[in-house]
């Protein structure tokens, strides 16, 4: 017997809508989901059409420009190499909205396979992970991911593995506990006892409403892995070739020069602080959204 | 509660057992030879085989993770590879300033965080409170090093009022080092100049490192007093006519803060991983810039000792706030 054949055949017009298009109805009419959205959308466009929006090749420099204040030429002025730093900004974005989302997608993946197989098998698997999971939480994030950058290499894949290591026992612990809260759930019981078991109870019926948080969490784990990203940047472990446009190494390279030169460092700042807010206003629409707690 | 405390402690054990083993694990991965490290490129085979004969790296693993074991459990840490220096004896002079920093950031962002977070949530729907969650949303998305670039810039640069780096003014100021904590050591030393000399080096940095804990202390009390506004005690005690800030200190921030608590808690982790960076900006002689420089020369002692030391501290931070919290909270610590 299958879960299926329990269950009534609905009226067209009665279907009820469901816990996502009724999210998606409510984060319409959130004002930090639109104004969360139509940032990160924003920076979405930028990075895609990067090569129409820069007026300068980001990498190529004029050393007998350098310094050079904002102007109608180089909006954002340009730095010591003589680069414009407006240029450098739009083609920064792919950088860090790439290592972003793959930072994310590595972390909500080993997260979410850790937080599953816990949250099901309970007993000495869920102890061990979990264990395992409170190591890891232990370790200040910055630190960890400085470490693997340092162990793996400073190429764009090894930085979003670094920040993913730290967000994995983090979705991990999220999608055990809304696991476990689900297993006293009426309709989980009500699978049960029709029969339904093992996997189809896990995929079919658990983890469709455990993925709330997750991706929740996951939205603003975006926002973390920009600064994350930025703050190897500008410790020096970024994209080795320093010709690589970078927000945090932007950051970094100029702020010997803070005294007469502070739009080398204000532009970047400013981007970098608009994508994580942007990421942070979404997630927090979404939590509302996606809360039943929060209905009004 | 004793046994409640007992059960947390032991718990604590596997934790750290697999923390030394993972961090030993780790920092043999980490490439690079300590040997290589400290002879240089053009050292000889022979030469190279020495040194790691005498840093005992040429033993199997597990002899080498039972040796620093050994050592751990007797206090020893073992010295850094590159300088020879004692781990303990280095960590615990830079410790100190870390802790003075970051002790200076969460005071800030209690004291600030949350009278914020009340009067936002007293004032629940109107402008005051909406301006105050943008801003307590902006100040969460303001990375540390962008944040303390702007404030140096700004007040020691623009307008000249603070220091712009380091711990105190050391040509005005000789003050021997007895804690290594400036502010307690100036005072020792009786040179009250020298103390406000500190006071104001610690603004900048503390200011940088504590707007995100600020914001977040913020958020988290406005959330916890709106729940606890709602509840049936805090109208029954306005309505038996108790002073208003009697039931907003003995009724609602009581049962408010309970989630704060846990939060602060939890800062502490961001606040070791952000003294790194602050670190760097104010040239700052911490642990966590000591770490950073370590992982660049790969001094693999300093690494997995300084990382193990910072992450006991948060364990144990932690502890003491779940302790506190069932302190707090006579619903756990009866149940």
């Amino acid at each position: 017997m299958t879960g299926a054949a329990v269950t009534q055949p609905v009226p067209a017009d009665e279907r009820s809508i469901g816990l996502w298009g009724d999210a998606l109805r409510r984060m319409r009419r959130s004002p930090a989901a639109i104004v969360g959205g139509s940032i990160i959308t924003f920076f979405v466009l930028v990075a895609i059409f990067a090569p129409f929006i820069a007026p300068f090749d980001p990498t190529r420099g004029d050393l007998g420009s350098s310094y050079l204040p904002p102007s109608g030429e180089h909006f954002f002025g340009t730095n010591v190499q003589g680069q414009d730093v407006f240029s450098r900004i739009v083609f920064g974005s792919r950088l860090t909205l790439g290592i972003a989302v793959m930072s994310v997608t590595i972390g909500v993946t080993f997260g979410s396979l850790l937080g599953a197989l816990a949250g099901y098998f309970r007993g000495w698997v869920d102890a061990t992970i979990m264990r395992g999971v409170d190591i890891m939480l232990s370790i200040p994030g910055l630190l960890l991911a400085i470490a693997v950058v340092s162990w793996l290499g400073r190429g764009v894949v090894q930085i979003a593995i670094a920040i993913a290591i730290v967000n994995v026992p983090i979705f991990a612990r999220i999608l055990r506990g809304s696991l476990l809260a689900l297993r006293d759930a009426d309709y989980v019981i009500a699978a049960k006892s029709v029969g339904v078991g093992g996997q189809t109870l896990l995929l079919r019926h658990m983890l469709p409403n455990a993925i709330g948080p997750l991706i929740v969490q996951a939205t603003l784990a975006l926002a973390t892995a920009v600064v994350d990203a930025a703050a190897l940047g500008f410790l020096g472990l970024g994209p080795p070739d320093p010709r690589t446009p970078e927000w945090g190494a932007m950051l970094s390279d100029t702020y010997r020069y803070l005294t007469d030169a502070i739009h080398l460092a204000f532009f970047p700042g400013i981007a970098i602080v608009l994508a994580v807010l942007g990421f942070n206003l979404l997630g927090d629409g979404m939590r509302e959204a996606l809360d039943p707690k929060l209905r009004r | 509660m004793a046994k409640f405390i007992i059960r947390r402690l032991l718990l604590l054990i596997p934790i750290l057992l697999g923390l030394t083993l993972l961090i030993f694990v780790f920092t043999r991965l980490l490439p690079g030879d300590p040997a290589t490290t400290i002879l240089g490129e053009r050292a000889t085979p022979e030469n190279l085989a020495l040194v790691r004969e005498s840093l005992g790296l040429d033993r199997p693993l597990h002899e080498q993770y039972f040796q620093y074991m050994g050592g751990l459990l007797q206090g020893d840490l073992g010295r850094s590879f590159i300088t020879n220096q004692d781990v303990v004896n280095d960590f615990l002079q830079r410790f100190p300033a870390t802790i003075e920093l970051s002790v200076a950031a969460i005071i800030f962002a209690i004291a600030a965080g949350i009278p914020l977070g009340v009067y936002t949530a007293k004032r629940r729907g109107t402008w005051v409170d909406a301006s105050g969650t943008v801003l307590s949303l902006i100040g969460i998305s303001i990375p540390i090093f962008f944040l303390g670039l702007m404030l140096k810039w700004i007040f020691a640069i623009q307008f000249p009022i603070l220091p712009d780096s380091g711990r105190i003014d050391l040509v005005d100021y000789f003050i021997p080092r007895v804690t290594n904590f400036m502010t307690v050591d100036a005072l020792l030393a009786g040179e009250p100049g020298g103390f406000i000399d500190a006071l104001r080096h610690l603004v900048l940095p503390a200011l940088a490192l504590g707007t995100i804990p600020l914001a977040i202390i913020m958020r988290i009390t406005r959330a916890s007093v709106i729940d606890v506004l709602n509840e049936d005690y805090v109208r029954t005690a306005h309505a038996k006519g108790l002073r208003e800030s009697t039931v907003d200190g003995r009724h609602i921030l009581r049962n408010a803060l309970l989630p704060v608590v846990t939060v602060i808690g939890l800062q502490t982790g961001l606040l070791l991983g952000g003294a790194i960076l602050t670190e760097t900006i104010f040239s700052w002689g911490g642990v966590g810039r000591w770490i950073y420089d370590a992982v660049r020369t790969r001094d693999y002692q300093i690494i997995q000792s300084g990382v193990l030391m910072l992450a006991l501290i948060f364990v144990l931070v932690n502890l003491v706030v779940d302790i506190s919290y069932a302190f707090l909270n006579p619903r756990i610590r009866h149940s």
